[in-house]
């Protein structure tokens, strides 16, 4: 009898007591990427996975948010010309400039609790705009003529060129200078020296929630709130980034609870997660955020055969993209009818929309000269079969099946299309840059809000010998009024006029057809059902930066 | 013996020189540079960037002078500083050498304790049930893709039993030493399992010839225990051959256990020198594939030593 009323007290014990809520429970979250970092230094290397981890320890001076708007996070607000922080200068050789008057938060500090300060962002520029220094993206440091102390939490930017985005300084990554100067008095070991890489555990480093308590190289991150914070307490006692390179094993680990969410940034790719969606989805909250990554099949305009508009325009009338999307995604990829995404405020509603009209596609062909012939095979009027090169990454499973479908569908109209892939080194490293693809080459880019195509689409960017083999533009698109467009965007302040510049740039974009535009990716984030307050961007300024948001539900 | 250990020494640093240069030729003729690499990640990269880049990286010299340089500095101790992992190479490489030393002794042992009796015992009995099983199970762990093996362990140790962690070194915060066998014991499975596999087979097959020799007739019609005669006369005479498989596998294993190594997220040498590879890191990944090859030399002297252990007949001049 006995033991049933300890039995009965221990059960009514267990109900009655009041059980510790999720939120004293987890005081960890273990996060799953597929790539570690090759560095920890904010602006040598980008790397998605980098700008992750390193959105829980550091924050950016300005950045774009969830809602693609450029906002100040480090600096108390935005320079502009209205409120008289940003002036008009002129320069010695009578170019237009501009001083920007930047703003410290008066409350913000390093890791160590020394205060984030003026030294600190003229230590940054002579860093950045230093040769030797492995910044990789040193475009900003360069435009920047002098930085102008004016107190400690007060500085003014010089800069040589008035753009629209004259107060967008996200590239300007703030380096604390009482811990960095020392490793930078010679500029050319820098890379080796900074502390970043050297001792990516010093507390001085960090200007977020979080700091850098451990870390293995390849396997893993883990990092603790970082008590100088200054900003509202995170949830987490704790977070653990683990890589796991191989998307299969990252899956095993998040359903074994080895890792709590898998990050959309740097995860798993969308077929799987649309195939654990079906398997594992009561489980998980699955958040698909669109984003700017635009997934494009890119001519080789030197070619004879692509350099005919209409046979372009075929090409893209044949593709019934939206079937494409549904039946590879479920819909969860937006088709893309341009290379600005429908989100971005500047997209222009009634650009013209290429529709699935394998008819139209047809005559446009016999229009350029290509017939029906055997085998279904339309031929040139000397008998040429009209047959093209497809190339893209090998090994990646998601373009793969793209191609399939691509390759079915200009089928279709009499098009013999070959795929012929390529590691993605060897794509990325030299077909590419050296513009050595025949005909047509499926990848994507990776933009930012109101990105200008400077480098994709402006005449000066196509890759040669001459120079040097730089420039993105590997279709070799050259085109007067795209490149008169892009100049005047990038220096045109009123809102509104660059709105319009910006629809013409799309309307000229689907007028000429530089390339195929497929459709705009989604980052699939895989997160535990108890967590909330996660709002992934779909661009590179990842989720993490908002990273005290994040709680437990309750 | 000390003679031709010290032959084979100075032959293997000829090996070794020979090898750093066609390494490093053969890594600097692959396409593209690091650049062009970044230039995925940073398409706003500017062609100012690009060349700053290039130069600051050297990769604007002659790959012969690249070459060149490299090999002056390693002959004073320097064996430069990784970019792909941000710190000198050593630092780098030492990790992973450990991790894959652990790997490779583990699951070699595992292996060949589960090899030799069962190769052994199917020999004593060529085309009986048993060895119709043992031929079974080895080409079972012959054909098996590891990756599969490797997500199928997983799928049943840590997803379903929740008895094994499915990967990593250590647990993250915490751990000692059985912390870490535990987290050995899937990918040491994983590797042991095709090694057991074509040991078997090996095993068998030298035993199954040894034992139709004439010595071990003599040795029976002298009335040898039955297991004398296999543990003393045929097995050890069998090794041989099992040795020379033996020493080709440490250099193998030593670096090609990528697959295994990428599942199990663990971070030992053959993923360093592929993703060194890859990454165009040269430092990296010379040193790399020269200590692999280092590996397989010191793998084939040994089973030099060993061959002479095994059958005193064998002696080198």
């Amino acid at each position: 009898m006995w033991i049933k009323r300890l039995l009965f007290s221990a059960l009514a014990a267990a109900f009655l007591l009041p059980a510790p809520s999720q939120a004293q429970e987890r005081r960890q979250i273990t996060i799953g990427i597929s790539q570690f970092p090759s560095t920890f230094h904010p602006s040598i290397d980008a790397m998605m996975a980098k700008s992750y981890i390193l959105g829980l320890t550091r924050r950016p001076l300005t950045v774009y948010d969830a809602d693609w708007t450029l906002i100040c996070m480090l600096c108390v607000e935005l320079p502009t010309l209205e409120n008289g922080q940003a002036v008009l200068t002129e320069l010695e050789d009578g170019r237009q400039g501009v001083a920007l008057t930047y703003r410290l938060l008066p409350e913000a500090v390093w890791g160590d609790g020394t205060p984030i300060t003026s030294a600190d962002a003229v230590f940054t520029w002579e860093v950045g705009r230093h040769p030797q220094s492995g910044v990789s993206n040193a475009e900003l440091y360069r435009r920047i003529t002098e930085v102008e102390v004016v107190d400690d939490k007060t500085f003014i930017l010089h800069v040589d060129r008035l753009t629209f985005a004259y107060n967008a300084i996200n590239d300007f990554n703030l380096l604390p200078a009482h811990v960095e100067r020392e490793a930078f008095a010679d500029p050319a070991a820098y890379r080796q020296r900074s502390l970043y890489d050297a001792d990516p555990t010093n507390p001085a480093l960090s200007a977020g929630p979080y700091r850098i308590t451990e870390m293995r190289h390849g396997s893993h991150v883990v990092l603790e709130r970082n008590p100088h914070w200054w900003g509202e307490q995170a949830a987490f006692e704790r977070i653990i980034v683990r890589a796991i390179e191989n998307t299969q094993a990252l899956e095993a680990n998040l359903l074994s609870g080895q890792v709590d969410m898998i990050a959309g940034e740097s995860g798993l790719p969308i077929d799987q997660v649309l195939a654990f969606e079906q398997r594992h989805g009561q489980r998980f909250q699955i958040h698909y955020q669109p984003n700017l990554s635009y997934e494009h099949v890119d001519f080789n305009l030197s070619d004879p055969i692509l350099s005919q508009l209409p046979v372009r325009q075929a090409l893209l009338y044949a593709l019934d993209r939206e079937a494409l999307v549904q039946q590879l995604f479920q819909g969860r990829q937006q088709v893309a009818h341009g290379t600005v995404h429908p989100l971005d405020w500047v997209h222009a509603e009634d650009v013209p929309v290429y529709e699935y009209d394998a008819r139209r596609a047809g005559e446009l062909l016999d229009e350029a000269g290509f017939r029906p012939g055997p085998g279904g095979i339309r031929r040139d009027a000397e008998g040429r079969p009209l047959s093209l090169t497809f190339m893209s990454t090998g090994g990646n499973r998601t373009r793969e099946l793209v191609q399939q479908v691509l390759q079915a569908q200009w089928r279709q109209i009499g098009v013999d299309v070959r795929i012929n892939n390529e590691p993605p080194r060897v794509l990325f490293g030299e077909t590419l840059t050296r513009r050595r693809f025949p005909h047509m080459v499926m990848f994507a880019w990776i933009s930012s809000p109101e990105n200008v195509p400077r480098t994709t689409l402006h005449s000066e960017s196509i890759p040669s010998e001459e120079n040097g083999w730089a420039g993105q533009n590997y279709g070799g698109y050259a085109n007067e009024e795209m490149d008169r467009l892009i100049g005047e965007i990038e220096v045109e302040l009123d809102r509104e006029a660059r709105r319009e510049k910006w629809r013409r740039l799309q309307h000229l974009y689907a007028e000429t057809l530089p390339a195929l535009p497929l459709f705009f990716r989604s980052d699939a984030h895989i997160m535990p059902l108890w967590l909330e307050g996660v709002r992934p961007t779909g661009h590179q300024y990842p989720a993490t930066l908002w990273v005290e948001e994040w709680r437990v539900r309750s | 013996m000390l003679r031709h250990i010290f032959s084979r020494l100075i032959q293997s640093a000829v090996v070794l020189a020979v090898m750093s240069f066609v390494i490093y030729s053969l890594i600097g003729l692959m396409p593209g540079d690091p650049v062009d690499l970044m230039i995925a990640h940073t398409p706003g990269l500017t062609a100012e960037d690009q060349r700053r880049l290039r130069e600051l990286h050297g990769l604007d010299q002659p790959l012969l002078g690249r070459y060149l340089a490299w090999a002056g500095n390693v002959l004073q101790g320097d064996l430069g500083y990784s970019r792909l992992q941000a710190r000198p190479v050593l630092d780098a490489l030492l990790p992973a050498l450990g991790n894959s030393l652990i790997l490779l002794v583990a699951s070699l042992a595992v292996a060949l304790a589960i090899a030799l009796p069962l190769g052994v015992l199917a020999a004593m009995r060529p085309g009986s049930v048993f060895d119709t099983f043992v031929n079974m199970i080895a080409f079972a762990g012959i054909s098996m893709p590891v990756f599969w093996l490797g997500l199928m362990l997983i799928v049943v140790f840590a997803v379903l039993l929740g008895w094994l962690p499915a990967g990593g070194v250590e647990t993250i915060g915490g751990g000692g030493l059985a912390d870490r066998a535990l987290h050995l014991v899937l990918p040491v499975v994983t590797l042991a399992v095709a090694g057991t596999g074509q040991y078997v087979r090996h095993v068998r097959a030298a035993m199954i010839e040894i034992l139709r020799q004439d010595h071990i007739r003599t040795a029976q019609a002298k009335g040898c225990s039955r297991r004398r005669i296999v543990m003393h006369h045929a097995l050890r005479n069998a090794m041989i051959p099992v040795t020379t498989i033996l020493a080709l596998d440490i250099g193998a294993m030593f670096s090609g256990a990528l697959i295994t190594e990428t599942v199990f997220a663990y971070p030992g040498m053959g993923k360093l020198i592929y993703d060194a590879v890859m990454g165009n890191d040269y430092n990296l990944a010379l040193a790399g594939l020269l200590l692999a090859t280092a590996m397989t030399l010191a793998g084939n002297l040994l089973a030099d030593i060993a061959y002479a252990w095994l059958d005193p007949r064998i002696s080198y001049r």
